[in-house]
């Protein structure tokens, strides 16, 4: 118990406790551990092949993580709320494709963009509607939403396939173009990122996908509308999904109807190794974003350092076992610390 | 069964023949209830008599099947627990409902933060909030820390915090009191007090009669769902309280048998755990309930959990039946005849969404499974056979075990150890929230069992508990056990002495 004794005078401020501090570490901590683990493995590549970190090279790197990032964000606001969306995978290559035969057909750019967004938000609003209204697992509405959106786009689709050479090239030069190392594409992700951020610790209602995932029947005391904020949750992850699928488009040309097939696993595993507890509640889309950058620059490191690329889905999975693992102890510890705490406050 | 005069003000919230029911159970009949400004009402019934869900329904939470909830007179429907706080209406209710992963400021005032420009929440004035609400609570609690982790008084506060931290017109409040210390109950008092005299009307549930008495004007009395009374406490005495609520005369509540000690059971020697418990020597012996008093930390829980073998000791062994048993090690404690029913039921004791028979069934996979797998005819019999000795109230055995009532719940924590059949059982404040009724029904069990040979050690905070039911009481006082005292010395000084440390050495 943390009561004063009455002839103890109130104090004016109370003093910052250890516990309140050593969470606060815990949690940047997380989030530093790997960025560390990342600039780690960076020298390391860069030391042991010059070549890796040309102006090309970073422009690589920020390249293949953008559409990560992007999707993990996304993501992270599902997780948030103690849900998943599987079928990120199928949306990013279904909108992919849309905007494509948009362009191919002469249309504007803008305008495909807008288009890519709009179909992710429709997919958006209908896993989240499952989900919120359904009394099914979201684990089971997404991977039933992933094969039919996936169904949809291959009957559409078919043998089908769009080039580079379909598109404007404004469209193509702007998705491979930047401000010196820094690709456009890379700065509309962390525009995204930076602003999901800042909704997330500032909106109320961003505290409140917090509380959802964290207890959601005392969510439903607290008159927190959740179904809504879940289906918010969805659509967000649907519109930036969308985005990516139009990204997507941009930087490589190349869609068909597998495009983005077995994406949502590697979204999923980037949001888990930054640090968003599967289980609600914790983590931040920064955290995640660092998870991305990480998991895609094992797929240039690896090649840079003369290992064959065979071993990625091996260290990703390791990755992944590890972060739960940390994950696991660091929430052991920081539960024991704070039970001292309050036998000691006793 | 009066009303006070119609002439006074007008009730800010009342329900009007209301009834609720859940498939087969009828939780309210035709209930009716008024409050009125600055009035502390009790709201009193048995475990499952529906307190909960009146709260629930005038909370918005549930809505009503039949019949009406009024604010100012007017019939209102409330679309969910917003609605009624949007209303004025604040509510503890009995179940914590923290978000652990959000810190304590935010907590306090999810769904209605202090806002700065472009709806953003200002955060400074949230902590300012937060620190001025612990001050007039007179507690030190950091507003940043975490939820996840606090003990279950300091959960309390937050959640009486939380209500506090808008101009409530009606407080309501589910069983606040149940895991307070006396100082914090005085505290808690205080407040209500305040509150009244600004003219809120607080709704008022405990099982501490005493408490009813001290704070309240007027009692509601529900039994089985339906309304009994509405009445001034002036003039009642507590038996008349408690046979409106259990519509009988209570048996006695502390039907302690006469028996004469068997054999050592459990042998506890020279027990540590560094920083925790120093030094702990006692004998449970056949026969013997042996109760075991201190002030709330004193390291009570933390012995049983160690003697258990849930948590590990330094130094010093527990013996069961002569036999040593290995530290850290619960299944070889259970293997010797040991159980254990801890004090946080909801925690500890139950996994909450499954069915009553297998969470009775939990203990006893070892002699329902066979070939390696589950003998589920094996398991439903032998939990049906406890739950009907415990008369646990239950509408089917395969309901979640948290659709049952608090006092009912604590019965299937019972059922499920006393189904292992234990030489030693010990108890962790085995009635802490429960009724009563249940309460005596709780007691006579645990006589019964003393009297079959079992011995029991009772961990509790209920002074006159353990005054009525142990043969012996052991004291402890940060950490070190201070006093033994035999049944015939044991008076609420002498106990009260040894747990505060002024017992003579
Ligand atoms: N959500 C629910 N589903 C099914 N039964 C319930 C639910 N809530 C309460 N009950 C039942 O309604 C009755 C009244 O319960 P409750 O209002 O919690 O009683 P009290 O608070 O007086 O102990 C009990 O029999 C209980 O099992
Ligand atoms: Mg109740």
């Amino acid at each position: 118990m943390t009561v004063t004794t009455p002839e103890q005078a109130p104090v004016a401020e109370v003093p910052k406790e250890g516990a309140t501090r050593l969470v606060d570490r815990v949690f940047k901590m997380r989030e530093l551990a790997i960025l560390i683990v990342f600039l780690v493995m960076i020298a390391v590549t860069q030391a042991g092949n010059s070549e890796f970190l040309t102006e090309q090279g970073i422009k690589d790197l920020l390249l293949n993580a953008t559409i990560l990032v992007l999707v993990a964000v996304g993501q992270s606001l599902v997780v948030i709320t103690r849900n998943v969306d599987l079928s990120v995978g199928s949306t990013l290559g279904i909108t992919a494709f849309a905007a494509g035969t948009y362009l191919q057909g002469g249309g504007d750019p803008v305008v495909a963009v807008v288009l890519a967004v709009l179909l992710g938000v429709g997919f958006g609003l209908l896993n989240g509607l499952l989900v919120s209204l359904g009394q099914v697992p979201a684990l089971v509405v997404t991977l039933g939403t992933l094969y039919i959106i996936r169904g949809i786009d291959s009957i559409w689709v078919g043998s089908r396939q769009i080039t580079a050479a379909d598109l404007p090239d404004g469209f193509v030069d702007f998705g491979s173009g930047g401000v010196s190392a820094v690709p456009y594409l890379a700065l509309i992700a962390l525009a995204v990122l930076v602003a999901t951020a800042y909704y997330l610790k500032h909106y109320g209602s961003g505290r409140e996908l917090y509380a959802l995932g964290s207890n959601p029947e005392a969510a439903r005391l607290a008159g927190i509308p959740v179904r809504k904020r879940i289906l918010a949750a969805y659509t967000f992850c649907g519109a930036v999904t969308g985005l990516a699928g139009a990204m997507y488009l941009a930087r490589f040309g190349n869609v068909d109807s597998g495009t983005g097939s077995g994406y949502e696993l590697t979204v999923v595993s980037a949001v888990v190794v930054g640090g968003v507890v599967f289980t609600g509640g914790s983590g931040s889309v920064y955290g995640a974003a660092l998870g991305a950058m990480l998991l895609t620059s094992i797929n240039s490191v690896l090649p840079a350092l003369g290992v064959s690329s065979v071993w990625v889905l091996a260290i990703n999975g390791i990755l992944l076992i590890l972060a739960i693992a940390v994950d696991r102890i660091v929430a052991l510890r920081v539960a024991s610390a704070l039970k001292k705490r309050n036998a000691r406050h006793a | 069964m009066t009303h006070p005069s119609t002439t006074g003000p007008a009730p800010v919230l009342a329900l009007r023949d209301v009834s609720k029911s859940f498939g087969a159970v009828r939780a309210l009949r035709d209930v009716s209830l008024e409050l009125f400004p600055g009035e502390v009402h009790a709201l009193a019934g048995e475990n499952g008599a529906g307190k909960s869900t009146l709260i629930k329904t005038l909370a918005g939470v549930h809505r009503p099947d039949s019949g009406q909830v009024l604010l100012d007179g007017a019939p209102v429907a409330f679309h969910g627990p917003g609605d009624a706080r949007d209303a004025g209406i604040a509510v503890i209710y009995q179940e914590p409902t923290l978000f652990p992963d959000l810190s304590i400021a935010e907590n306090i005032f999810m769904g209605r933060r202090p806002r700065r420009s472009l709806g953003r929440i200002d955060h400074k004035a949230t902590h300012a909030a937060t620190l001025a609400l612990m001050r007039r609570l007179d507690v030190q609690l950091d507003p940043d820390r975490p939820a996840r982790g606090l003990s279950i008084a300091d959960q309390q506060i937050v959640e009486i915090a939380k209500a506090l931290s808008f101009d409530a017109r009606v407080l309501i409040m589910d069983e606040p009191t149940a895991a307070l210390t006396g100082s914090e109950v005085a505290r808690l008092f205080n407040v209500v007090r305040t509150l009244r005299e600004q003219g809120a009307a607080v709704l008022f549930i405990s099982h501490r009669l005493e408490e009813i008495f001290q704070i309240c004007e007027r009692v509601t009395t529900l039994r089985d769902g339906a309304w009994i009374a509405s009445e001034p406490l002036a003039g009642m005495t507590e038996d008349d309280l408690v046979r409106r609520m259990v519509g009988r005369d209570l048996d006695e509540l502390y039907p302690k048998q006469d028996v004469v000690p068997g054999e050592v059971a459990l042998s506890v020697r020279r027990l540590t755990r560094e920083g925790v418990f120093t030094d702990v020597s006692f004998e449970v012996r056949r026969g013997e309930i042996v109760g075991l008093a201190g002030l709330v930390g004193a390291g009570r829980t933390e012995v049983a959990r160690a003697v258990f073998g849930v948590d590990r000791w330094d130094a010093g062994e527990v013996s069961v039946g002569g036999k040593a048993l290995v530290n850290g090690a619960p299944s070889t404690a259970m293997a010797a005849g040991l159980a254990l029913v801890p004090e946080d039921r909801r925690a500890q004791g139950l996994v909450m969404d499954m069915s009553i028979e297998r969470n009775i069934g939990l203990t006893g996979l070892r002699t329902t499974v066979k070939a390696g797998l589950m003998d589920r005819g094996a398991e439903r019999s032998r939990s049906l056979d406890w739950a009907v000795k415990l008369q646990v109230k239950y509408a089917r055995i395969a309901d979640a075990v948290s659709t049952l009532s608090g006092g009912n719940q604590q019965k299937v924590v019972l059922a499920k150890w006393l189904a292992t059949r234990p030489d030693v059982l010990i108890v962790d404040e085995p009635t802490r929230g429960i009724d009563v009724g249940t309460k005596a029904e709780v007691h006579r069990l645990l006589s019964e069992l003393a009297a079959d040979g079992v011995a029991v050690l009772m961990i509790s905070s209920d002074l006159p508990e353990v005054l009525g039911m142990a043969d012996r009481v052991l004291v402890m006082h940060e950490g070190r056990l201070t006093a033994e005292i035999p049944r015939s010395e044991a008076t609420e000084e002498t106990v009260m002495a040894a747990a505060t440390g002024r017992a003579a050495a």
